[in-house]
Formats: C-alpha cells, sequence, structure tokens
C-alpha cells in the first residue's frame, strides 16, 4: 500500500481520485458495477464490521453526485497509468493521454512572472484581493488580442484560473433548472458539472448517457457537426471548437447555422475555445465571428494549452452584454455575482504571465509552442495513417482521433498500454459517441511522440 | 467591483440587432428600454433571492463613488480586510524560482494533482494539524476559503439545511442561496426563511447558546471570527462538536485566522476529540501570508466523515475537486511550502505581529473614545458597537466626516447592526492617522 503511494505521488496528475473500475481490464462490458477501489485516498479501509459501527452523521449524500458513474475521466486514465507502472516498474511508459503540456514555458512569459513574485516583496510592488473579474490590463488585452473587431468589450471579459473551473461557474449561474445539449462525444467536464448541478436525469446504463441530457452525435459521417434538425431544444447548448477530443473545427457556415438554432430556440451556446490557436484552416476561433453570437453565447477559453499554463492556471471567460435571460436580466450581471461570490480572482502572478503572453514577443512565443505540438500531431497522424487507421482531426487540434471500429476502447486502451507502455484515452470516456475511438493527445517531447509512433508502428504493422 | 448599472430591457424575438456601443454605457439612465433578443432561458431562481451584491464589492463601490466625489480625499482603507504588507523574501524567491524552473525542461510542470502537490499536503498536515490525527491526503490545496465555500456547497447539494452565525462572513450565506438551500428572504427580518442564523453578541459572548439552536444539516463556524474577532474556547468548540454528534450535524470549521490567536485558544475544530467524525475545515494562506492576490488555501476533509448511508464525504469532495476544478497555481503551491519551512513561518509572524499591533491601537483608540470595542485580540478586525444606530449610516459618516473605509455590521447579518468592522490591515502610519481623525470626529 505505502509503494502504491509514493509512486501515485510522485507520478501521477491525479493521484488520489477513487474509481469504480473493473477488476480486470478485459471484463468490461457496458458500464460498471464493481466495487469501489480505493487507491491512496482511504488508507485503512474499514472492515463490514468496523464500518457498521463507525459513527455515520445524519446528512444525506447528494443524490446528484450519486449519479456519477465513476471517477472523473483524467483521473481514471492516470490511475491506470500507476497500475500499469507497478505491474512494469521498468516501462518506460511515454504519456500520450492526459492532454497536458510539456515544453517549457518561454522565458519572456516566465520573467514576467519572476518579476511580479518579486515585487510582491515591496511595498509599492505588493499587491493583495485584485478585482474577481481580473485585472484591467488583461482583460484589455484579452479583448484586444482575441476579439478585435468583434464588438466585444474589455468588460465583457471574466479571468478565471482556468475553463474547467469557469464551466462549473457557469454552471452553478445556470442552476438545476436548465436544459443542455453536449457534443457526443465531449470534454466531460460539460456533463458532470451538469448532472453535480442536478440538472440531469440517472444514467442510463443501457445507452451510456444520463437521462435529460441532450446528446449530439458527432460521427465521421455528419463530419463532426451536429444534424440540428435531429436536436431537441434545450436551454444551454455546450459545443466545442476545435474539438476535444475529435480535433473537428466548425466552419464559418457550420456555426452560422449553429447560432441560428440556438436564436430560434431561444438558447445560449457555452462555446469553448480552448483549443483556437491549433487552427490551421480558415475557420471561425471565435463564435463571436459569427453574426448575432453575442445575443445567444458565451465563451470560455484558456491559457492552458497555449503558454503551457496547465499548472500555472489561467483561463476567461467572455459574457457578452447583450446576452439576456428570458426575463431580459442580463446573464452577465448574475455571471458577475458568481463571479464575486463564489471566487476571488485568478492569482495575481499568472495574471501577469498571461499579460506577457499577449505581448507581441509572448503572442510569438506561444505560436512557436503550438507549432511545435502541431508538428508532433503531424507525426503522429502520418503514423495512424501510414498503419491503415481512418483518422480524425490532428489538423486544428492537438489531438488525433482514430477510428477502431467494432472495438471496445477501453479494450483499446488497454491493449496499447499493456503492449506498448503509451497511454492514451478511450473515446468512450468522452460519451457513446466516442466509442470505437482512441485519443492520442500530441503533447509531449519530440523524442517521446517519435518513439511513440515506433512502438504504434511494431504493434499495428 | 466596478459593475455598471444595468437597464431594463424588453425583449422582442424578432428585434433589430442591436450596435452594441452605445445602448449598454453605463452613464445612461435607468429608465432606457431597450430592444433586443432574450434568450428563452430562465434565470437562476436561485441568484434572484440575492438582493443586492456581495458585500465587499458593494463596499468598493461605496468607496468609489466617494472618491469620485471626494477626489483630493486621502482614503484609509479599514473596510476590506485585504493585507498590505509586503510577503517575506523567502517566500516570494522560493516562487520565483518555481517560476523559473517553469522555463526549464527539468523544472517545467503541467498539470499538476487536482488535491494539491504532496510536499505541501504533508507540510500543512506537519504545521497545523501536528498530533490530531489529520493526514496528508484529507487535505485539498485549494485557491483559497472563498472558492472552497462554493465547492462544499456544491458537494453539499441543495437538499441540506444550514446554520450560520449571526454576524458571519457573507459568502457563507451567499453561497446557500446560490445553491438553493436557503429559501425566500423574509423582508422584516432581513433573513432567509431555511437559514437558521445563531446569534453571537456580547451576552453570550460570541459564542452560539447552542440549547436554542434547532438541528441543522451543517453548521459553519469561523473562529477566530470575522467579523466579530472572537476566538471560541476549548470548551465552547467541544460543546459544539458533541452538538453536532448529537445532531448528526456537520460543522465546517472556518480557520482562516488561526494564525491570529495570541491566547492560546484552538487553532483548529480538530483539537476537539471527535471532531474528525463531525467536521471539515476550511483555511487559508490569505491573512496568514499576505496571499490574497496569490490564491492559496485548503480544506481539510477526515476520512471518518460519512454521510447518512455510511458513504465517505472524502470521496465526493474529491470528485468535486477533479470535476469543478483543476488545482491551485503551482507556483501559489511553491509559495505555501516556503510559507510553512522555519524561517518562512518566521517571517510571517512578524507581518502577524504587525497587523495585531494596529489591532491593539485601533482598540485602544477607540475604548478611549467611549467606544465598547470587541475582537482585536485573536484576530485582525475590531467590533466597535455603536448602540441604537444604522451601522450603514455610521458607516456612511465616517466615510463622509473621516474619509476612513470601515464595513458596516449589518453587511454580516441583522445581527451586526449597530456594529461595525474595523480592520487591521494597512501601513502603520495609516492607522495612527486613523485613530487621529477619528479622535476629532467622534
Amino acid at each position: 500500500m505505502s509503494l502504491m503511494n509514493n509512486l501515485s505521488t510522485s507520478m501521477i496528475s491525479s493521484s488520489s481520485s477513487t474509481f469504480l473500475a473493473p477488476t480486470s481490464f478485459n471484463s468490461r462490458t457496458q458500464s460498471v458495477s464493481v466495487p469501489l477501489k480505493n487507491i491512496n485516498i482511504v488508507k485503512c479501509v474499514a472492515t463490514p464490521q468496523e464500518q457498521q459501527n463507525a459513527y455515520k452523521t445524519k446528512v444525506s449524500r447528494n443524490a446528484n453526485i450519486a449519479k456519477l458513474q465513476a471517477g472523473y475521466l483524467f483521473p481514471e486514465v492516470a490511475r491506470r497509468r500507476a497500475a500499469h507502472l507497478l505491474k512494469y516498474p521498468n516501462a518506460q511508459v511515454i504519456s500520450l493521454g492526459i492532454g497536458d503540456t510539456t515544453e517549457p514555458i518561454p522565458d519572456v512569459i516566465t520573467s514576467a512572472m519572476s518579476k511580479r513574485s518579486h515585487a510582491l516583496s515591496t511595498l509599492e510592488g505588493y499587491s493583495g484581493y485584485g478585482a474577481e473579474q481580473g485585472e484591467k490590463a488583461l482583460r484589455a488585452a484579452l479583448a484586444s488580442t482575441f476579439y478585435r473587431n468583434l464588438g466585444i468589450e474589455d468588460d465583457d471579459i471574466f479571468v478565471s484560473d482556468g475553463a474547467k473551473c469557469d464551466i462549473s461557474r457557469l454552471q452553478v449561474v445556470f442552476g438545476s433548472s436548465v436544459t443542455m445539449a453536449v457534443q457526443d462525444p465531449s470534454y466531460p467536464a460539460y456533463v458532470d458539472s451538469s448532472v453535480i448541478m442536478g440538472q440531469t436525469g440517472q444514467f442510463q446504463k443501457d445507452v451510456e448517457k444520463y437521462g435529460n441530457i441532450e446528446y449530439m452525435r458527432c460521427t465521421p459521417e455528419n463530419g463532426f457537426f451536429p444534424d440540428l434538425s435531429k436536436v431537441a431544444r434545450t436551454d444551454i447548448i455546450f459545443f466545442c471548437s476545435p474539438n476535444n477530443p475529435t480535433g473537428a473545427a466548425a466552419t464559418r457556415e457550420q456555426l452560422t447555422q449553429l447560432v441560428k438554432f440556438a436564436k430560434d430556440n431561444g438558447s445560449i451556446i457555452v462555446y469553448d475555445s480552448a483549443y483556437a490557436m491549433y487552427m490551421s484552416d480558415d475557420n471561425p476561433r471565435s463564435i463571436f465571428e459569427i453574426p448575432g453570437a453575442k445575443e445567444v453565447a458565451i465563451e470560455t477559453s484558456s491559457f492552458s494549452k497555449y503558454a503551457g499554463f496547465t499548472g500555472v492556471r489561467l483561463g476567461w471567460t467572455v459574457v457578452p452584454k447583450q446576452l439576456l435571460f428570458s426575463d431580459g436580466f442580463p446573464v452577465a450581471k448574475d455571471f458577475n455575482r458568481i463571479i464575486c461570490t463564489c471566487f476571488n480572482g485568478a492569482s495575481n502572478i499568472a495574471q501577469a504571465g498571461g499579460l506577457a503572453c499577449l505581448s507581441p514577443e509572448g503572442l510569438e512565443a506561444m505560436q512557436e509552442v503550438i507549432g511545435f505540438y502541431k508538428e508532433n500531431t503531424k507525426i503522429i497522424v502520418e503514423t495512424f495513417n501510414s498503419l491503415g487507421f481512418k483518422v480524425y482531426g490532428g489538423k486544428n487540434a492537438p489531438y488525433v482521433w482514430v477510428h477502431f471500429p467494432g472495438r471496445n476502447s477501453w479494450d483499446v486502451f488497454s491493449e496499447i498500454l499493456e503492449k506498448t507502455h503509451i497511454v492514451t484515452t478511450p473515446g468512450s470516456g468522452f460519451g457513446p459517441g466516442g466509442e470505437g475511438f482512441i485519443r492520442v493527445s500530441a503533447f509531449g517531447h519530440r523524442e517521446n511522440v517519435l518513439e511513440a509512433c515506433r512502438r504504434f508502428k511494431q504493434l499495428y504493422n | 467591483m466596478y459593475y455598471s448599472q444595468f437597464l431594463s430591457r424588453v425583449c422582442m424575438p424578432h428585434a433589430v440587432l442591436l450596435q452594441p456601443k452605445e445602448s449598454w454605457n453605463s452613464s445612461k439612465s435607468n429608465d432606457e428600454i431597450i430592444v433586443g433578443h432574450c434568450t428563452k432561458v430562465p434565470r437562476n431562481s436561485n441568484l434572484e433571492k440575492l438582493r443586492s451584491g456581495y458585500l465587499f464589492p458593494e463596499i468598493s463601490r461605496h468607496e468609489s463613488e466617494h472618491l469620485q466625489k471626494n477626489p483630493d480625499a486621502s482614503l484609509i482603507r479599514l473596510g476590506i480586510g485585504d493585507t498590505t504588507q509586503p510577503i517575506p523574501d523567502t517566500i516570494t524567491l522560493a516562487m520565483a524560482e518555481q517560476v523559473r524552473g517553469l522555463s526549464t525542461i527539468q523544472g517545467y510542470r503541467g498539470y499538476g494533482a487536482e488535491q494539491g502537490n504532496m510536499a505541501l499536503r504533508k507540510a500543512i498536515a506537519g504545521k497545523f494539524y501536528q498530533d490530531m490525527g489529520i493526514k496528508a491526503n484529507e487535505i485539498f490545496v485549494s485557491d483559497g476559503a472563498q472558492c472552497d465555500i462554493s465547492r462544499l456547497q456544491m458537494l453539499l447539494g441543495s437538499n441540506v439545511t444550514v446554520a450560520v452565525q449571526d454576524p458571519s462572513f457573507p459568502a457563507y450565506i451567499d453561497s446557500s442561496v446560490v445553491v438553493g438551500q436557503a429559501g425566500e428572504l423574509e423582508e422584516e427580518t432581513g433573513k432567509y426563511g431555511n437559514i437558521i442564523y445563531m446569534n453571537c453578541g456580547p451576552e453570550n459572548d460570541f459564542f452560539p447558546d447552542l440549547s436554542t439552536i434547532p438541528r441543522t444539516d451543517i453548521i459553519f463556524l469561523c473562529s477566530p471570527n470575522n467579523p466579530t474577532g472572537h476566538a471560541a474556547s476549548w470548551q465552547q468548540l467541544k460543546q459544539l462538536v458533541e452538538f453536532a454528534e448529537a445532531n448528526g450535524s456537520i460543522i465546517v470549521h472556518d480557520s482562516a485566522y488561526a494564525a491570529y490567536i495570541r491566547d492560546g485558544s484552538p487553532r483548529s475544530i480538530f483539537a476537539i476529540p471527535g471532531a474528525k467524525e463531525v467536521a471539515i475545515e476550511i483555511s487559508s494562506f490569505s491573512k496568514f501570508a499576505g496571499f490574497t492576490g496569490v490564491r492559496l488555501g485548503w480544506t481539510v476533509v477526515p476520512e471518518e466523515l460519512l454521510y447518512s448511508n455510511g458513504f465517505p464525504v472524502i470521496k465526493d469532495f474529491n470528485r468535486i475537486v477533479c470535476t469543478c476544478f483543476n488545482g491551485a497555481s503551482n507556483i501559489a503551491q511553491a509559495g505555501g511550502l516556503a510559507c510553512l519551512s522555519t524561517d518562512g513561518y518566521h517571517d510571517l509572524c512578524k507581518v502577524i505581529d504587525y497587523y495585531m499591533e494596529n489591532a491593539k491601537i485601533l482598540v485602544d483608540g477607540f475604548t478611549s473614545l467611549g467606544w465598547k470595542v470587541y475582537g482585536g485580540k485573536n484576530a485582525p478586525y475590531i467590533w466597535v458597537h455603536f448602540p441604537g444606530m444604522s451601522s450603514w449610516n455610521v458607516f456612511a459618516e465616517i466615510l463622509k466626516k473621516t474619509n476612513i473605509v470601515t464595513v458596516p455590521g449589518r453587511g454580516f447579518g441583522p445581527a451586526g447592526e449597530e456594529y461595525i468592522r474595523v480592520s487591521a490591515f494597512g501601513q502603520r502610519q495609516n492607522i495612527l492617522e486613523a485613530i487621529r481623525r477619528l479622535n476629532s470626529f467622534l
């Protein structure tokens, strides 16, 4: 047990999550219904006898959280990786699973953060609480860098500690009585946060979907853009482009359709543009490039994948003044209230870094790192193509979506891990529409990506 | 904080798309009706129940308005509890080093564990929970207590009942309203129907008379207290733990000001035997280390804490942390670790001493003017009684006549009426100047 603890503390990014998981890798059928496996969370597992005698409060467990079928996806991938390392302590594991950036942050950005850190030790440079919405200069820089000529103003922008946190805060704003639609497959935080907020029904094992969520299937057949004529009206529509996990980037025509759909239905789009800077094709990088979007959309984005800020923690959300609830009340006002009550601003040091990111030198430096990861993506795409796989994505996002027709994605994940010591992410982790696919992320040192591709070739030749 | 006024709007589904700029300018009057597209998404009725902005941005707003009218005023800010003294070098050096490391292959770090760096979790356990049986894996590092309070509320959900001290830090009540626990606001009392308000005043030594308190699922208790400054004694906390045990309740103990305790009162709820089965503790580096802008805190959820069905609360909290959060900044965490080193901690104690010296000056100052003063001994807040007066009026008078910003007690709950909270953060010369001004005015 202690070895497990040591391992998990040093190795995994999400070490202490419990997860309802199959006890053996090849027994996964539809869904999971096995006893909890405790890894590093509860060291002293009480015996049934002790558990019966253990003091219990009279506070009921939140039934919404009980609806969640398993741990969050990425801690589970991390757990599997850790278990694999236990089994093969000398394995050179290559992680192309969790989309974690690997390349150092350019100097121009870290020197600004260094400077800010030192300044906090001086009278002139010390700052305490910042504006919960973010430092003015950073908000202005975000507006002019990403939303120039789109009519988005500085004070429409709310700086945060990341898109994942913003997604949950948006859910808190919306409350439990709204209905929501997601792409299928999609980044798991949209669905999971919806479940926690109480917007959904129970998980339906037969279809692997939560009741009350509208899943908008995205497949190769529909170009990974949902057939909106088949989508029921919901209050909120989560849409991510360039897409995690499929890598698909919506075209101007598609987004125009989406905005019209939202307008006609009186819905709000939550547009996740965290990968916009990875766009190679000439597609919109912001939903606000579409006329009318300001009345129907919120956009959330992040410095994580642009600046390697996955650990530094910085993102932003745009809530236009024109976005109104059905009674005319501005959504931004409620979002602001949530920011002021449930949050206390992003770290001032991270914000100093963010500002440096948006300087001309910083932007250039970020483009270089993004270019590096895009080159990785290209190498991975070429590898799988050459092996005869149907490969999607990889052009406008740092993710490659590989089709394994007829196969269970957790099985493929396990097989790849077992046989090549490469961690990927099983498509079904992103929703039932991900079944039969594997997501390979392109973050990694070049030599690891090349080595991984060599191993893929060995396995699948 | 500086959010513009919003105008009423008429929703006409097929209205012409407006050009944004002029219409939303904050200088326009309130009477203007704007024509625009309304979505069909209903506003969250919980948010409608909040009657005003969050307390501290409101204070800022009053401050700004005052400055607009009196641009030459030399404002002394004893309102929002914002730290003012620079962070000791040992700590910022550690953060700068972490930052520099991020530009190197060996030092680069991506996603960290959502629960926090294990080294920091161990250091927190070792420093604050020595001999209390709290383990590193029961500690969740965060970007601050205010954020943790809301994450705890998301964890607990809308169906639990809640008790708070009256007065109390507004985030407990506001987050409770937001999550849907609080019921309707009763205009006459200013209280939310489903929340139990535990009166804390001089008559009960600022600790609730638990014999008068009905059972709730959750009990928020802050000690040392914001705003009253009272640090609960061992006896009082023992009572509270027994009360929670008897009722099957969960205590959320806010120990953000524990480092300010001078009189040996318990610094953690877990100093009380049995607390691990009934309590969660939240805390913060904000007031302890001047990290109000850096953002770092932690929450302790003991493994022994179980829901009524036996399910460990820690498992669900972990799920929330992994789903709704992505870890505190690794730079802030590096700073946190340095705060808990021998040198770092020693330097921070000096800063705390500085603030507590401010507090003493304020206590003495108000006392010598004949006012009944509470707090200021184990917390950086002075709680001054202005019998028979409206606290917002006193706040306004003080601001107008002396250019000193305080916080009206009513902002912390109905029982805060007649009180003013004065915070002891600030440059020494400002504190002294404040006392001088108050002498002339009061």
